[in-house]
C-alpha cells in the first residue's frame, strides 16, 4: 500500500478524471496571477535607471526562460519513470512537455533578442548562455521529430526517453554558463540563496508572474496529456463510455 | 523496489553521470573558445591572437572617451582595473554606452591599438529605479555597488 499513491498514476482513467479537475484550478489560478503580475510589472513597477522602460521585458522573459528549463527537468523525471517503471502516462507527459517546452524556449529566445537590440546593440551573439539555450530548443525539436518518425508508441517512448536523458547535461550548462565563462548575458538577478539585485517593487510582480507561468505551463501540459491519452486509449472501454456520455 | 527496476535505475544513473563527465571534460578543454571575450589583462599578457578578429570585454575607463565632433569616430579605453586596451571605433554606439559601463568590443589588435568593428554594451544584473540611483550617488554609495560589480 505504501506505493499506491505512485502506482495509481498508471491508471489512465484515474489520471484523466483527476487531471480534468486540476486543469480547471490551474487555468483560473494562472490567469489571475499573470494578470496581476503583468499589470503590476508593466504599469506600476518603477522604471530602471539605465534601461528605462525596456527592462520591463523581464516580466515575460525571465518566467518563460525559467519554464524552458523547468520543463526539460520535468521531462527528464518523466523519462526516468518511463524507463524504470514502464508507466505509460510518463511517456504521454514527455510527449506533451516537448511541445510546450519548445514554445517556451522560443519565447525566451525571441523576447531576449528583442531586448538585446536596444540594450546590447545586437539581436544575437554567440555567447555561452544564448548558445546553450539554442541547443535546448534544438533538443526539444529533435524529440518532437524523433517521436514523429517512429510508428510504434512504446518504441518511440523508449528512444525519446534516452535522448531526453542525454540532453540533461545541457541544463547545468545553461544555468552556470554566465558564471563559468565570459558572456554578454548578465548573471541571474533572482537567486534562491541571495538577495535579489533589484528592489522589492520590481521583483514582487516578477515573482508573481513566475508563479503564474509555472501554473499556466501545468495547465497546458495537463490539457495536452488528456488529449493524447484519449487518442491513445481510443479502443478501451472507458473511452468508449466517455464518448457515449457526450 | 523490485530488483529489475533497481537495476534499470542504476543503468540510467550511470549513463547520465558518465555523459556528464564526458561533456564536462570537453567543456573544460574548450573553455577558452567558449569565453565570449578576452580581458585586457589577457591581452597584455599576450594570450590573445594578434591580427585576428577577437573580442575584448571590460569597463569603459572614466575620462577616456574621446569623440571626434566631425564624424562618428570615437576612442576610449577598456579596462579591467589592471590593464587598459585603447580602442578606436567608427559607428553607432549602443544607448547604454557611457563611461564606467561594461562593454564587449569586437575587432583587431594592431600595434598598441584595438580597431573595433562592433561595440556591444554589457548590462549587469542590477536593476534600480532612478530615484534610488540618485540617492545613492548623493551619499557616495553608488561607486561601492558598481565597484563590487566590476570585480
Amino acid at each position: 500500500m505504501r506505493w499506491r499513491w505512485f502506482h495509481q498514476w498508471g491508471s489512465p482513467r484515474w489520471f484523466y478524471e483527476r487531471a480534468g479537475r486540476w486543469q480547471l484550478v490551474c487555468g483560473w489560478l494562472s490567469l489571475g496571477l499573470i494578470a496581476v503580475g503583468t499589470i503590476w510589472g508593466l504599469g506600476f513597477a518603477p522604471v530602471d535607471y539605465q534601461q528605462g522602460n525596456s527592462y520591463r521585458i523581464i516580466y515575460l522573459h525571465v518566467p518563460v526562460a525559467f519554464l524552458a528549463q523547468a520543463m526539460y527537468a520535468a521531462m527528464s523525471v518523466s523519462a526516468v519513470v518511463l524507463l524504470v517503471w514502464k508507466m505509460k502516462i510518463a511517456d504521454i507527459a514527455m510527449q506533451s512537455i516537448a511541445v510546450m517546452g519548445l514554445a517556451f524556449t522560443a519565447l525566451a529566445l525571441g523576447s531576449g533578442a528583442v531586448w538585446g537590440k536596444p540594450t546590447w546593440g545586437t539581436y544575437w551573439v554567440w555567447d555561452a548562455r544564448l548558445t546553450s539555450m539554442l541547443i535546448l530548443a534544438f533538443l526539444y525539436l529533435a524529440l518532437i521529430g524523433l517521436r514523429a518518425s517512429i510508428r510504434d508508441p512504446d518504441q518511440a517512448g523508449k528512444v525519446c526517453g534516452i535522448l531526453v536523458l542525454v540532453g540533461v547535461v545541457n541544463l547545468p550548462i545553461i544555468k552556470y554558463s554566465v558564471e563559468w565563462w565570459n558572456t554578454l548575458h548578465q548573471p541571474a538577478s533572482l537567486k534562491l540563496t541571495e538577495k535579489p539585485t533589484m528592489p522589492a517593487s520590481m521583483w514582487i510582480p516578477l515573482l508573481i508572474n513566475i508563479l503564474g507561468y509555472y501554473i499556466v505551463a501545468a495547465y497546458l501540459v495537463l490539457g495536452s496529456m488528456r488529449a493524447i491519452l484519449v487518442a491513445r486509449e481510443r479502443r478501451s472501454s472507458w473511452v468508449r463510455e466517455l464518448v457515449r456520455r457526450v | 523496489m523490485n530488483p529489475k527496476r533497481k537495476q534499470r535505475l542504476f543503468t540510467i544513473l550511470g549513463l547520465v553521470s558518465g555523459l556528464g563527465v564526458a561533456v564536462g571534460l570537453v567543456m573544460y578543454a574548450l573553455s577558452q573558445n567558449i569565453n565570449l571575450f578576452f580581458t585586457p589583462t589577457q591581452i597584455a599578457k599576450g594570450d590573445a591572437p594578434v591580427a585576428q578578429m577577437i573580442r575584448v570585454g571590460g569597463m569603459v575607463a572614466d575620462g577616456t572617451v574621446d569623440r571626434d565632433p566631425q564624424s562618428l569616430r570615437v576612442a576610449f579605453d577598456v579596462t579591467d582595473f589592471d590593464h587598459n586596451v585603447h580602442v578606436t571605433y567608427e559607428g553607432i554606439l549602443p544607448d547604454l554606452f557611457r563611461e564606467g559601463q561594461g562593454v564587449v568590443v569586437q575587432g583587431r589588435i594592431s600595434g598598441d591599438q584595438f580597431f573595433a568593428s562592433e561595440v556591444l554594451a554589457k548590462h549587469d544584473e542590477n536593476y534600480m529605479p532612478p530615484e534610488v540611483t540618485e540617492a545613492l550617488r548623493q551619499s557616495g554609495k553608488l561607486d561601492q555597488i558598481m565597484g563590487a560589480e566590476a570585480k
